[in-house]
């Protein structure tokens, strides 16, 4: 997959950061989406920032891998923007879907935004109540792919993937295994 | 320079498919001097192609058309659209097979007899034994290059089958082994042995693997006889006033529809396709579509009693690492009805990449509980549990009375129901499997539910009375002469093992018979 993350020097310009801890790296600046700890930002072409932040907040609690950094999540959201641009009807069902999350978040917890529920055992319950609209099953049917076939991914579950132009494992461990 | 055959020659003989059953049959009858004409929907994609990538695979060799689903099975739910993990590429699914390579055992080519009523299962006998197969069985083994017949050895085990064999032998099982595979363990047949790459559903990078592809159809074309003619989609099978098939139309690569004449016609477009084609066919004379007068083709599709048990351990397993599906447990293979269903299973070393892992684990799960699992991949071990299905008449290949390919003809919709037998087999075989591991120390178990279809059988069925099937004991239609049916669609009944050695052990035997009644001129 192609790099879709764009690296950015951190700006000291204005930013609206968020409350909650959960995500309080991630601010919102003109159009983008920038995480000062990992030092990265994410550029749209069709999702209100907002949005795309919540968005992969609940990429996060839909495939919670606590190893795997918040830029993977993102760089699966920026393939969900992309497609948006193209694609009004899938856009306004984004844009809805997430405001009903926010919605949901300020009903039960009193927070303005999904994200800023901070703990994921509530925000789950909230995925509970939604999980059967078209909206959730777009978003996981996508990340399911979109995230697990992120090649840098892969160390995190031990995976080696593509092993011909190695030689395969017939000299690198295909019978290595002595624990039993 | 390659042969190529005029549009209009009527003497040759057209094949529809080159996977396992088209391939070996338009192989054979070339270097028996028959002229073929073999047209593959999909494009040549050769072992230098080939990507060690899941997605990027599957977006090269999959069959990706539109289907549509109906009926109770999980596929449906989850693969709307995918009901079947096939293959639309030169070599068909010979590209994408494990290499599983097991004889039938004799009562499942009797099973109406051995196992009686079933209620609810269209079950009948195959027109044709064991016995009779068994030359077959032993042509097709030598050409194919399987492992622990012919003097080949076994592959080596990999650590998943280590962890499999270890739990297999403490609790008690004996038939326990790399299998039957149609894989090199040693250079043969001018093709390297196994690298233990690990992507055999990929493609083989090394040729180890047996495929039409690359160990038949080259040596039919050195022939002379055949033409392989890829990105060829045929949707119709024309036939004349006395009711004898004259040739096939199809699109070209660039959408151009072309008539292709022919003194024969056989389909081998695997279990959706070849009836879909035979639909599609239907014309005055044949108004239910062609070789249909039994109202049974589509019908009694199978697709094995499959499901998978992953299993995690406390120590790392690797099982992605090597051959696939080098190990087998074959004790429950057996029919024994004291265990609450008829016929029996087969259990096969079996590991998916984290990619289709996350797509096939469980299907729409989420959060921790399939995260946690995920996380466990390193530790996995795998196997794939394949047993026969019951046919059913109602299981079955129509046309969708909406859904248009990009050609505009109707998609094949395939409805499937699991058998009660099937749903008892199944639940034997989890617990089974589930003890295996046990045994080796499992920390957490996964029974995961059947993938899209990889084996796709029956639609056509062999009988021998022309009511009961579509075909006779040698594949050719009882209603249409010069009409065969070459794939897994002839498959009276499922068996437990893997089809492809028994697809290619037919075509073999086919490719005979349509010489010998080519030669007394009754084609």
């Amino acid at each position: 997959m192609e790099q879709v993350i764009r690296f950015t020097p951190q700006k000291p310009a204005r930013r609206e950061f968020i409350r909650a801890s959960v995500a309080a790296s991630v601010v919102v600046s003109a159009g983008a989406l920038m995480n000062s700890s990992e030092a990265w930002a994410l550029e749209l072409k069709a999702l209100k920032p907002e949005t795309a932040r919540t968005l992969i907040q609940l990429a996060r609690d839909i495939y919670p891998h606590d190893r795997i950094a918040t830029k993977y999540y993102a760089v699966a959201i920026k393939g969900m923007d992309a497609k948006a641009a193209g694609d009004a009807k899938f856009k306004a069902m984004l844009e809805k879907g997430v405001a009903d999350l926010n919605g949901r978040a300020k009903k039960a917890h009193q927070r303005a935004h999904y994200e800023s529920v901070g703990w994921e055992i509530d925000r789950v319950k909230i995925l509970k109540s939604v999980e059967k609209t078209p909206f959730f099953q777009a978003i996981r049917g996508d990340l399911v792919v979109s995230l697990y076939n992120q090649k840098e991914v892969w160390p995190v579950f031990g995976y080696e993937g593509e092993s011909a132009s190695k030689g395969g494992y017939i000299n690198r461990g295909f019978n290595d295994l002595t624990w039993l | 320079m390659t042969t190529k055959f005029r549009m209009d020659d009527d003497s040759v003989v057209v094949i529809v498919g080159s996977g396992a059953g088209g391939g070996t049959l338009a192989t054979q009858l070339a270097l028996k001097g028959v002229k073929v004409v073999c047209l593959e929907a999909g494009a040549r994609h050769e072992i230098e192609d080939f990507i060690n990538d899941e997605w990027a695979s599957f977006g090269q060799l999959a069959w990706t058309d539109m289907r549509m689903t109906s009926g109770s099975w999980r596929v449906s739910r989850n693969f709307a659209n995918l009901p079947a993990w096939i293959v639309k590429s030169v070599g068909g699914s010979t590209t994408h097979w494990a290499g599983a390579s097991l004889r039938f055992q004799e009562h499942e080519f009797k099973t109406k007899s051995v196992y009686g009523e079933v209620k609810g299962a269209n079950l009948l006998d195959w027109p044709v034994t064991l016995k009779e197969m068994e030359p077959w069985y032993a042509m097709a083994e030598d050409r194919m290059g399987v492992t622990r017949t012919n003097g080949i050895p076994g592959l080596p085990g990999n650590n998943n089958f280590k962890v499999m064999e270890y739990g297999a032998k403490k609790i008690g099982y004996s038939m326990v082994h790399t299998g039957n595979m149609a894989i090199n363990s040693q250079p043969r047949d001018g093709r390297a042995a196994c690298q233990q790459i690990g992507f055999c559903f990929q493609g083989c990078k090394s040729g180890a693997k047996w495929s039409t592809l690359y160990a038949e159809l080259p040596k039919g074309e050195k022939t002379g006889n055949l033409e392989v003619r890829s990105q060829c989609h045929v949707y119709k099978i024309e036939h004349d006033n006395s009711g004898k098939v004259t040739g096939v139309v199809y699109y070209d690569k660039d959408g151009k529809s072309q008539r292709q004449k022919a003194r024969v016609v056989a389909v081998a477009g695997n279990s959706i396709e070849t009836p879909r084609l035979l639909l599609l066919s239907a014309s005055g004379k044949f108004s239910k579509g062609l070789a249909n007068s039994s109202d049974q083709v589509g019908r009694n599709y199978m697709r094995h009693m499959t499901g998978s048990v992953y299993a995690s351990f406390d120590r790392p397993v690797k099982m992605w690492r090597g051959t696939t599906m080098a190990g087998i447990i074959q004790d429950e293979a057996k029919h024994d009805p004291k265990r609450g269903f008829v016929g029996g299973y087969e259990m096969e070393t079996l590991s998916l990449g984290v990619p289709f892992m996350a797509a096939f684990l469980d299907p729409g799960s989420w959060g921790r509980e399939f995260t946690t699992g995920m996380e466990a991949y390193e530790n996995m071990a795998g196997m794939w549990l394949v047993g026969e299905d019951m046919p059913q008449a109602t299981n079955r290949i129509t046309l969708h009375d909406k859904a248009k390919d990009k050609h505009g003809l109707p998609v094949a919709n395939v409805h499937f129901d699991d058998h009660p037998n099937d749903i008892k087999m199944r639940d034997h075989a989890y617990a089974r499997g589930m003890a295996v591991y046990e045994a080796a120390g499992a920390t957490r178990f996964f029974p995961t539910t059947p993938y899209p279809s990889t084996h796709n059988l029956g639609t056509c069925r062999m009988a021998a009375k022309p009511e009961d099937g579509v075909v006779n004991a040698y594949g050719r239609s009882h209603d249409i002469k010069n009409l065969f049916i070459s794939d897994g669609s002839q498959f009276t009944t499922g068996a437990a093992e893997n089809p492809t050695l028994t697809i290619v052990a037919l075509a073999l035997r086919q490719a005979d018979h349509i010489v010998s009644l080519m030669s007394k001129r009754e084609i």
